[in-house]
């Protein structure tokens, strides 16, 4: 996908740009332009620090703290996983983000007909409480927090997570899970869903109750307009939509009589940072403005840390490209660029052969360095936002505000984003752009290195890359160990903590505790995703076209 | 009258992978290319996308697989259609598929196989031939 | 080559299951063999109960129609579905996608679901969608449903085609006038509120009920039934399946089922009789001479077009 529209003479000067949200940029900014716009310092930016928080959540930002680095690590047997989480932590990494492999992610076990072929693909096979004793052994979880990439099971990730740091000593107080738990995306753009819109929604609502009332140091959902950029969204609609599905799951929670001041501080974002350099760095800023404004004037939100837009702005695996995948390491070191001077609390960096594969150990450290390389040489934290003032950036930066809140309006129109998810309008505009967009970086309308014509290099195209390779012995492995567990656990624990998660998901109870208990049984993830699919039944996608 | 011979393709995402941008955007290309493309959404088994393309008289299976299981599942589906007699009917991939692995799922009988990057003209060229 | 008999076993084997669908791919390319394989199988049609069913874009027919499948295998009955959908205007592809919410039943042997593209007719039906029924009828299916979008003046309306027609609506959105201006009260048997999960379902199902006393019921004496659906979650449609079979019970005692065959015939004669005089037609202008001859005419000014058409017309075909 490409980033920009340029429009250019017969001699090759640029007449027009338009970026991917609709903003056409002029030759050149000045004080009119913010004059124009009525932008004033204190109502705009406002110091780092303070509200709208547009240009830091924190006075010091970066000169205080760098930025967390996130890897996405996991992959085959839980075995294999703990090694690879030490190895992260030896190399520095403060927090860990946790990939399943996609029998996991659509609640299989691995002995189900549909896992066969996929178990320890994509991330780690988890069918038990069993296996995660074994990939976090040794892991220090009340000081290294975990990122679940967990959606439609979300609730018993997290549930799991509780029942393995009881079990390996720690109180459900000290530990720090943030599972991405966003389901609505997911129905949007990566497609792990399993349950009708509603159910899925109501899950999300019990995780967050959840996390209230007995995870203080968890963050139950992390919101990921990520994704939605990369099924095909501008860089506005991500924003938007991500702010949409947040009403929806406040709406949810505030219904069972708990202030969003209450929970609405422990939402983070994963947003995308490929693209335009400029409109990513305007989209950020506006979009930490915009939060902050949104909680405070709709939700009456008044605590200061709570108006706060967490979370990890990471590089978007649509803008590498399969094609000489190479560049995709320069590639990646200008979005983490962009990620830097937006002030990325947490970030994240697609290795080079993401196009391929899920990262090489190899890679997955050459993007590690890459993140090192900006904060410890290059001098980006040097100062805060240091961009502020310029008159492109600010005036960029009150366009993109516009652009979402427009895009927001839209969903509201529809009936606000359940209903929009259910019709199937975000998903039908979506991947039409996709296919526009797409349409245009064929006909070079949008330019990508290395896949347009002009760029296009024979002989790279047949550069080998180092693949995973997929061990049937993960499959194997797993199985035995499902099948020993199945024979030696207690029967009738599994059975009754099974009965108990039924009857809370038939009825109104919030399901949490009743999962936590079943994990603790050692009921399978299989098992009480079945649970749920009795009860809720699965969703049935609209129509795209 | 005028509807004679036009390509019927059944486009279908097999197993858990839930990615289905590409195989949206192709869906809507092989449209406006003319093609009648019959979308089966996702998480496919291996017999549903059979019995699909039995009943709707398809002649172009295509798969969009973007998990890295390509051989394993373009193995089985090649035996499967033997099995049942589906030899008029062509089966394609696309998605993340390496190109050290293309000559070998062109052995076990992928008639085309559509590495991500693949241009839409490319993939009706392609499909194309498999009808001179 | 495809034979009839082995078409004829599509809803038991599942090989047979794929020369029907072969059979249906023939009709659709206008190939000239399925002429002949449709004579054969006609005499073995007949048995089956078609239901249509129509209404507006994303009123969830297919989601209805996949629950639908359901309960009639339940009762074990062998269920098949042509779903109709519009050819693109511009490049005459199309993409398919009504089956996909009735995946579950893809692999059930007793079920057989079929896309079919409307290329180019207005409405979506067709002959050919006709002609596919016939090919479904023979193959032993106890139910055939026919799905397509609302009322379009095509040559074949729904009622032209099944022996039941079902109209769904939602709450909410005026379906209901919009039903009445566009003539479709007077087609449907059963009146299907679906997502009536929503608010404004019960006024919806009050206003069907108000309008359908308007209408005139003398001559089927089929008391309309209106029925409240959330076909996400299969609540109502037991009900829906019943309403369909008293119908159809309904028209069995009072005799109005062979009256409504018999109607159904004489449609699919007529639009027949023009297809194949029109080819015939076609290739008289292929070949004839004295079509040449007629056009030499016409270009030399010796004869009007007008009264060249009549007179060709009137030598090729005399009636009694």
């Amino acid at each position: 996908m490409g980033v920009a529209k340029y429009i250019k003479d017969e001699r090759g000067a640029i007449k027009e740009v338009i970026y991917q949200s609709g903003i056409k940029v002029k030759p050149a900014y000045g004080p009119e332009d913010l004059e124009k716009a009525g932008f004033t310092y204190e109502k705009d930016l406002g110091a780092p620090g303070e509200y709208p928080f547009t240009r830091s959540l924190h006075p010091q930002s970066y000169r205080s703290r760098a930025w967390t680095t996130r890897q996405y690590t996991g992959f085959g047997t839980p075995e294999e996983t703990n090694e690879r989480f030490k190895l992260m932590i030896a190399n520095g990494q403060n927090g860990l983000n946790v990939a399943f492999d996609l029998p996991t992610q659509m609640g299989y076990d691995s002995d189900h007909p549909l896992a066969e072929g996929e178990v320890g693909r994509v991330g780690m096979a988890i069918d038990s409480l069993k296996d995660f004793e074994t990939a976090f052994a040794g892991i220090p979880l009340d000081r290294i927090g975990s990122g679940l990439t967990i959606n439609a099971v979300a609730t018993i990730m997290m549930a799991m997570y509780q029942a393995v740091a009881e079990k390996l000593g720690y109180s459900k107080t000290q530990i720090s899970t943030t599972p991405q738990n966003d389901i609505l995306k997911e129905m949007i753009g990566r497609g792990a869903w399993i349950f009708p819109v509603e159910h899925g929604v109501r899950l999300v609502g019990d995780s967050i109750e959840y996390a209230v009332k007995e995870l203080p140091k968890s963050n139950p959902v992390s919101l990921c307009g990520y994704h939605i950029r990369e099924s095909g969204a501008t860089p506005a609609q991500e924003i938007a939509y991500a702010f949409e599905i947040a009403k929806a799951y406040i709406d949810n929670v505030t219904q069972r009589g708990i202030k969003p001041e209450d929970f609405v501080g422990r939402f983070s974002f994963n947003f995308n940072v490929y693209g335009n350099l400029w409109e990513q760095i305007a989209k950020f800023r506006a979009a930490r403005k915009l939060w902050a404004k949104m909680l405070k004037n709709e939700y009456g939100v008044t605590e200061k840390k709570k108006l706060f837009l967490r979370g990890l702005f990471g590089g978007g695996g649509s803008g590498l490209t399969k094609e000489q995948p190479e560049n995709n390491i320069m590639r990646g070191a200008y979005y983490a660029l962009g990620a830097a001077l937006s002030g990325a609390q947490t970030t994240a960096l697609c290795s080079f052969d993401e196009a391929y594969t899920i990262p090489t150990p190899r890679s997955a450290l050459l993007s590690l360095r890459t993140l090192e390389m900006l904060m410890d040489e290059v001098g980006l934290r040097d100062t805060v936002d240091p961009l502020a003032g310029s008159y492109f950036i600010e005036s960029l930066t009150l366009e993109m505000e516009e652009k979402i809140l427009e895009e927001m309006k839209e969903v509201q129109k529809w009936g606000g984003m359940v209903k929009s998810i259910s019709n199937g309008f975000i998903q039908r505009k979506v991947s039409r752009q996709a296919y526009e967009f797409e349409k245009g970086l064929q006909s070079g309308e949008y330019k990508k290195v290395g896949l347009n014509p002009e760029s296009k290099d024979a002989m790279a195209e047949k550069t080998d890359v180092e693949l995973h390779e997929y061990n049937e012995e993960w499959a194997i492995k797993s199985k035995a160990n499902l099948k020993e567990l199945r024979a030696t656990r207690n029967d009738k624990e599994v059975t009754s903590s099974l009965k108990a998660l039924e009857k809370a998901a038939k009825g109104s109870d919030n399901v949490m505790p009743h999962l936590v208990k079943c994990c603790h049984a050692y009921a399978t993830v299989g098992e009480m995703a079945g649970v749920f699919r009795d009860a809720f039944g699965e969703w049935d996608e609209p129509e795209f076209y | 009258m005028e509807t004679k011979n036009k390509i019927r393709v059944l486009i279908a995402k097999p197993g858990l992978d839930g990615h289905d941008k590409g195989a949206k955007i192709v869906a809507l290309a092989l449209r406006d290319a003319g093609y009648e493309v019959i979308y089966s959404g996702l998480h496919q088994t291996l017999d549903q996308i059979m019995q699909t393309a039995i009943q709707e008289a398809v002649d172009v299976i295509g798969l969009s697989i973007m998990s890295g299981a390509h051989l394993p599942i373009c193995e089985k589906l090649i035996n499967m259609m033997k099995e049942q007699g589906l030899f008029d009917v062509y089966l394609t991939v696309g998605g993340v598929i390496p190109h050290q692995d293309i000559p070998r799922l062109k052995e076990m009988g992928v008639a085309e196989v559509f590495p991500g990057g693949t241009s839409f003209e490319g993939i009706t060229t392609g499909m194309n031939k498999l009808f001179k | 080559m495809l034979k009839a008999e082995d078409i004829l076993e599509g809803s038991r084997k599942a090989e047979a299951q794929k020369a029907g669908a072969r059979m249906i791919r023939l009709i659709e390319d206008n190939d000239p063999s399925a002429f002949e394989l449709l004579k054969q199988l006609y005499p073995h049609t007949g048995e089956a109960f078609i239901i249509g069913i129509t209404g507006s874009p994303g009123v969830g027919k297919s989601t209805l129609i996949d629950a639908l499948i359901t309960e009639f295998r339940k009762l074990a009955l062998k269920v098949a579905v042509i779903a109709v959908d519009p050819s693109s205007p511009v490049s005459g592809g199309a993409i398919l996608g009504d089956r996909l919410r009735m995946q579950r039943h893809a692999t059930d042997t007793g079920v057989f679901i079929r896309s079919m593209a409307s290329r180019g007719q207005k409405g979506g039906l067709s002959r050919a969608t006709k002609d596919a029924v016939v090919v479904l009828s023979a193959m032993g299916y106890d139910i055939i449903i026919i799905e397509t979008v609302g009322a379009g003046q095509a040559e074949f309306d729904i009622a032209s085609l099944a022996h039941s027609v079902g109209i769904v609506s939602i709450p909410g959105t005026g379906d209901g006038i919009q039903a009445v201006k566009a003539g479709i009260l007077e087609t449907g048997d059963i009146f299907i509120v679906n997502k009536c999960d929503k608010p404004d379902a019960d006024a919806a199902c009050h206003e069907l009920v108000m309008m359908l006393g308007m209408r005139n019921l003398s001559e089927t004496r089929w008391k309309p039934v209106v029925l409240k659906t959330i076909a996400q979650n299969g609540t109502g449609v037991d009900k829906l399946v019943q309403s369909f079979l008293s119908h159809l019970n309904f028209m069995k005692k009072n005799g109005l089922i062979d009256r409504k065959k018999k109607k159904l015939d004489r449609l699919y004669f007529q639009s027949l009789l023009k297809d194949l005089t029109l080819e015939k037609i076609l290739v008289f202008m292929n070949n004839s001479t004295d079509f040449k001859e007629m056009l030499k005419k016409i270009e030399s000014g010796s004869m009007d077009p007008l009264s060249a058409a009549e007179l060709m017309v009137n030598n090729l075909i005399t009636f009694e």
